[in-house]
């Protein structure tokens, strides 16, 4: 889809400039200081959003009047709502938001909530919307006057959902995206989770490796010779495991900045996807019935069905056009995101273990001469 | 003191006359002898050697002469101070003969050295000097009365240095004495230097500078090896001649001071240290290779057997190569009879691993089970570590029993080794003699560096155990990676395969293989990190238990030599009853049982420096042995490690462009 560039309501910052610098915690609240820079000059502009006001620009965006094909549109998601006084109990932080709640200082949180502007900045329809606008620009927060509740009520949804899901498409295409995405957005959560696990048991190693470390000074001895001899051992050991120690922060670190947030980007981009289709299908479930009623309809009100029948089956169709560019969008977007997280991935995994490699041949040297005399 | 003085007669009647009952001159000499010694003592260590040389022929000149006239006045104040019980002649008589009688004693100690001192220059002073200080050192000389010589080194520098204080006339013939420490000590080389030469019968400049430097240094200096290996040595030797001459012959005929014995025949410059490790490092030409594990048999009677294969050079095997079959219990029962024989001599008997009912029934009633194959590679590994440390104790390593285990091919079936395997047994006994030490035994320990030995090996051996666990849980979290590594590239390939892109698709399932790679690194980490860390920990928890053994050993040593003490001194006083109560036609029964009883507590007494010098031989050389074995795995350790992160690399710049390649 090519950028909309009718000067209606273009934004006014850069969107490669959005950035999330700095988070600071107030009991409960999370405030995300935002900085972009103008379009038009070098000034930047800052201000201080808190998960209330991410939220009513998600349901700004959602509840766009006079934009048709509204619900063809795949929302950029919105991570849920982080609560910092109950991440003590990781555990449930980590079911919550998965791998958003690990790193430091909500570092990844704020990566993805900086990743989800950027995308809805890009986004050929959304980023016309005033409210995204004025999210990004006035100092005022905006989400307070108008805390309203968008037309997806999530918990309907997943009432419908079983039922609705099934129904089988009037169109080969939306049926087989269906399916497959159906089928990705599952995969891509367990894959999710099984690289959380990962990183998890990697930070866990970090922690029994630093453990490790400290009880070796434990074996200090000065006492004679040997044990002298003997403490330098422990005290190299020490330093050994204290760099597989680091090896182990970092490689996990490394897969929790890049494919870990890619791959939960690509399962919450998925959901998304779902939620689209679905909105789709509730539209053309709404279609059906609306056909048969006008079927069924006595001939005075025929006329009024048929006429309405029109309208859905041309709402329908528009949407069903929009998702299908958007799915086109997403599709091509996100191999490439996927891309550049692998890429960076491997980077970042390739030169850990390089750098660790020359540290471990330092050490074994070191070793290999400790009082060979 | 007096104890000493007068065990030590008998053993050698040529350096001191030794006819005790004879009159409490000659036991006024053997004061002197010892005396004299301690004066000149400002480390315990260094006076030795100096004593014999420098004694013995200050006896002979002067203290015949002098006691004769010293020790008259002498015994009246004694006598009237002490016992009130004993008095006229038979007190003088028994007196002497009364180890604990410390008050007694103690006035010996003092008087013979002023006296000795104090003749050439003016005799009448220092009698009266040491009348009226030789109460007052009573309560000091109390300290030191009971022990032996060791305790009384340490003490001693104290009484010296009090001395001055309430002594004034002869506080300058006193300095004088402290001058002549200090000159001392040039001359104290030579003896040491004679006295190695006689033990070693090799020429030593160089533990002369050693020892020299490590005097400056204090009591224990950094050479601890050298100079406690000297002043155990030494020690044994200084009081009794006979001793001396027994300890010059022993190293050169007995296993465990293999040490010394070597350091005659190689270059006399190198300390004893570096010889031992020289030695230890010569002789250990020997590869001993535990393989093969077999299981043998069906059902619950079925056992596995190894193969035990060992390649050397040394000519005291038959031939450089050789394989026998071994089972289990044949490991067990060689550790039982090693341990036998040699650790009521204070050798560290490096244990067996223990055995596991649990693991053995697994296999037993397991075929192929993944959990088995682990316990059983487990137990070969530790199996042949086991072989490899018995083979590298120099002294375990000339056991006929060993070679038999090595070379033979048939050995008779181990017995009772089915109940008790190897640690457990260990530690019953170390749990039972515990136990029974620290009800009954109640060992004061005279000796510093064993002091602080035992204390380190209880630290020791409890942070092996912390690390232990550490290294564990370390392991558990590798095997979580590793399968957590492998459901993640499976959900990868899972991921991959329902991808529409085919670059992307192709690119997750490359990395699906790549983690799958990385998965099979993380596994061999885990066994990695079990086998170099945990299995080593493990080991050496066990190994400080046998230490802790060694201990005991020595402590039991220590027991025996305190109950034949405590027996002669009951002995002792039967006789003196005996003679109180005119009953002649007993004492000669009497006296017959205080010689054999004499000869005991010498006996023991040298059993118990004998254990003492061997145990500490033996730490020193786990010590070292310690730090050689951690190094050596560590070393292994950071190779594979190295090794793996090398794969890795490979792995990631494979998969790079791949990832490029995603269109």
């Amino acid at each position: 889809m090519t950028e909309g560039s009718s000067a209606e309501a273009e934004l006014s910052v850069r969107v490669s400039s959005i950035r999330i610098t700095d988070v600071t915690q107030d009991g409960d609240v999370l405030t995300f200081a935002i900085a972009s820079q103008k379009l038009n000059s070098s000034a930047g502009v800052c201000v201080f959003r808190t998960y209330e006001d991410f939220d009513w620009l998600q349901q700004s965006l959602f509840s766009q009047e006079n934009l048709p094909g509204l619900h063809g549109i795949i929302f950029p998601p919105l991570p849920s709502k982080a609560l910092p006084s109950q991440s003590n109990t990781q555990t449930k932080a980590l079911k919550q938001l998965g791998f958003l709640a690990l790193g430091q200082a909500w570092q990844s949180y704020s990566k993805a909530l900086e990743f989800y502007l950027q995308q809805v900045a890009t986004h050929p329809t959304l980023c016309k919307c005033n409210a995204l606008d004025s999210f990004l620009i006035n100092s005022e927060s905006p989400g307070r006057q108008r805390g309203r509740k968008g037309i997806f009520n999530r918990l309907s949804q997943a009432v419908e959902e079983m039922r609705k899901e099934s129904h089988k498409d009037v169109d080969n295409f939306f049926q087989n995206e269906r399916i497959k995405n159906t089928n990705l957005a599952a995969l891509s959560k367990v894959a999710t989770e099984k690289l959380l696990d990962v990183v998890m048991t990697e930070q866990k190693l970090a922690l029994a490796c630093g453990h490790f470390s400290t009880s070796l000074h434990l074996c200090v001895n000065q006492d004679d010779a040997a044990a002298v001899a003997f403490s330098k051992v422990c005290l190299k050991l020490s330093d050994i495991i204290e760099a597989v120690k680091r090896n182990f922060e970092k490689a996990g670190s490394s897969n929790l900045s890049t494919l870990g947030l890619g791959l939960d980007l690509e399962s919450r981009y998925q959901e998304a996807e779902k939620e689209m289709l679905f909105r789709r299908t509730c539209k053309l479930i709404e279609l059906e019935t609306v056909k048969k009623s006008t079927e069924k309809a006595k001939a005075n009100k025929r006329e009024v069905m048929e006429a309405f029948q029109k309208a859905v089956e041309k709402e329908f169709s528009l949407i069903s056009s929009v998702a299908k560019q958007e799915i086109e969008r997403f599709h091509s977007s996100r191999v490439n995101v996927l891309k550049n997280f692998l890429i960076g991935w491997c980077e970042q995994q390739l030169n850990t273990a390089k750098e660790f490699a020359e540290l471990y041949s330092q050490h074994l040297e070191a070793c290999r001469n400790m009082y060979t005399e | 003191m007096a104890a000493s003085s007068e065990r030590s007669p008998p053993p050698f009647p040529d350096s001191e006359e030794p006819e005790l009952l004879e009159d409490s001159d000659e036991g006024a000499d053997a004061f002197t002898g010892t005396s004299i010694s301690e004066m000149d003592s400002p480390s315990p260590d260094s006076t030795r050697p100096p004593k014999d040389i420098f004694n013995e022929p200050l006896e002979d000149i002067f203290s015949d002469p002098l006691s004769n006239i010293n020790s008259e006045p002498q015994k009246k104040v004694d006598t009237k101070i002490p016992s009130p019980s004993s008095d006229e002649v038979v007190d003088l008589f028994s007196d002497p003969l009364d180890d604990d009688s410390e008050v007694i004693s103690s006035p010996e100690v003092q008087n013979p050295m002023p006296d000795l001192l104090n003749e050439p220059v003016q005799a009448p002073k220092s009698d009266g000097s040491s009348k009226s200080s030789s109460v007052k050192k009573a309560a000091s000389a109390e300290l030191f009365g009971d022990e032996d010589e060791e305790d009384l080194f340490k003490e001693l520098p104290k009484v010296v240095t009090k001395k001055p204080q309430p002594l004034g006339p002869p506080v300058d013939v006193f300095t004088e004495v402290k001058s002549d420490v200090k000159v001392k000590p040039q001359v104290k080389d030579d003896p040491t230097d004679l006295f190695t030469e006689e033990a070693l019968t090799a020429p030593a400049p160089k533990p002369s500078a050693s020892s020299s430097s490590s005097r400056t240094n204090g009591v224990h200096s950094e050479e601890h090896d050298l100079f406690s290996e000297a002043t155990v040595e030494l020690s044994l030797d200084s009081p009794r001649n006979d001793r001396k001459k027994k300890d010059a012959v022993k190293p050169s005929v007995s296993a465990p001071v293999a040490p010394v014995a070597s350091s005659s025949s190689k270059a006399p410059s190198k300390t004893l240290e570096e010889l031992e490790e020289e030695e230890s490092e010569d002789t250990f030409d020997l590869n001993i290779s535990v393989t093969n594990p077999e299981k043998v048999g069906d059902g619950m009677n079925a056992y596995m057997a190894y193969k035990v294969s060992t390649q050397t050079s040394l000519t005291m095997f038959r031939s450089k190569m050789f394989t026998v079959r071994r089972r289990f219990s044949d490991f067990l029962g060689l550790y039982e009879k090693l341990s036998e024989k040699h650790s009521q001599n204070g050798y560290i008997v490096p244990p067996p691993p223990e055995k596991s009912i649990l693991g053995m029934t697994k296999v037993k009633v397991g075929k192929e089970d993944p959990s088995s194959a682990e316990f059983v590679e487990r137990r070969r590994a530790a199996l042949e570590r086991y072989l490899q440390r018995v083979v590298s104790h120099p002294s375990l390593l000339q056991d006929p029993d060993v070679r038999e285990f090595l070379e033979k091919e048939e050995l008779p079936r181990a017995v009772s080794t089915q109940a008790l395997s190897g640690a457990g047994f260990l530690k019953m006994l170390n749990k039972a003699t515990d136990a029974v030490s620290k009800m009954t035994i109640k060992m004061n320990e005279q000796d510093v560096w064993f002091d602080e030995k035992i204390q380190d090996v209880e630290n020791e051996e409890q942070h092996m155990r912390k690390l232990h666990i550490m290294v564990e849980s370390l392991v558990n979290h590798r095997k979580e990676l590793s399968g957590n590594t492998a459901v993640f590239a499976k959900s990868v390939a899972m991921l991959g395969s329902s991808e529409d892109n085919t670059a992307l698709s192709r690119a997750l399932s490359q990395l699906a293989e790549v983690e799958d790679r990385i998965e099979q690194i993380h596994q061999e980490k885990a066994a990695n990190d079990f086998f170099t860390f945990s299995e080593l920990l493990a080991d050496y928890i066990r190994l400080l238990g046998a230490v802790k053994g060694c201990f005991d050993q020595r402590m039991k040593a220590w027991q025996r030599w305190q109950d034949a003490e405590n027996m002669l001194q009951k002995k002792r006083e039967a006789e003196a009853k005996l003679l109180w109560a005119n009953k002649p036609d007993k004492l000669q029964q009497a006296k017959d049982e205080i010689a054999e009883w004499e000869a005991k507590v010498t006996q023991y007494e040298r059993e118990f420096e004998r254990i003492s010098a061997t145990v500490r031989k033996e730490v020193i050389r786990f010590d070292k042995e310690k730090a050689r074995d951690f190094k050596r795995q560590i070393i292994k350790y950071l190779e594979s490690l190295l090794n793996s992160q090398q794969q890795l690399i490979k792995y990631w710049e494979a998969f790079l462009p791949e990832a490029k390649a995603i269109a």
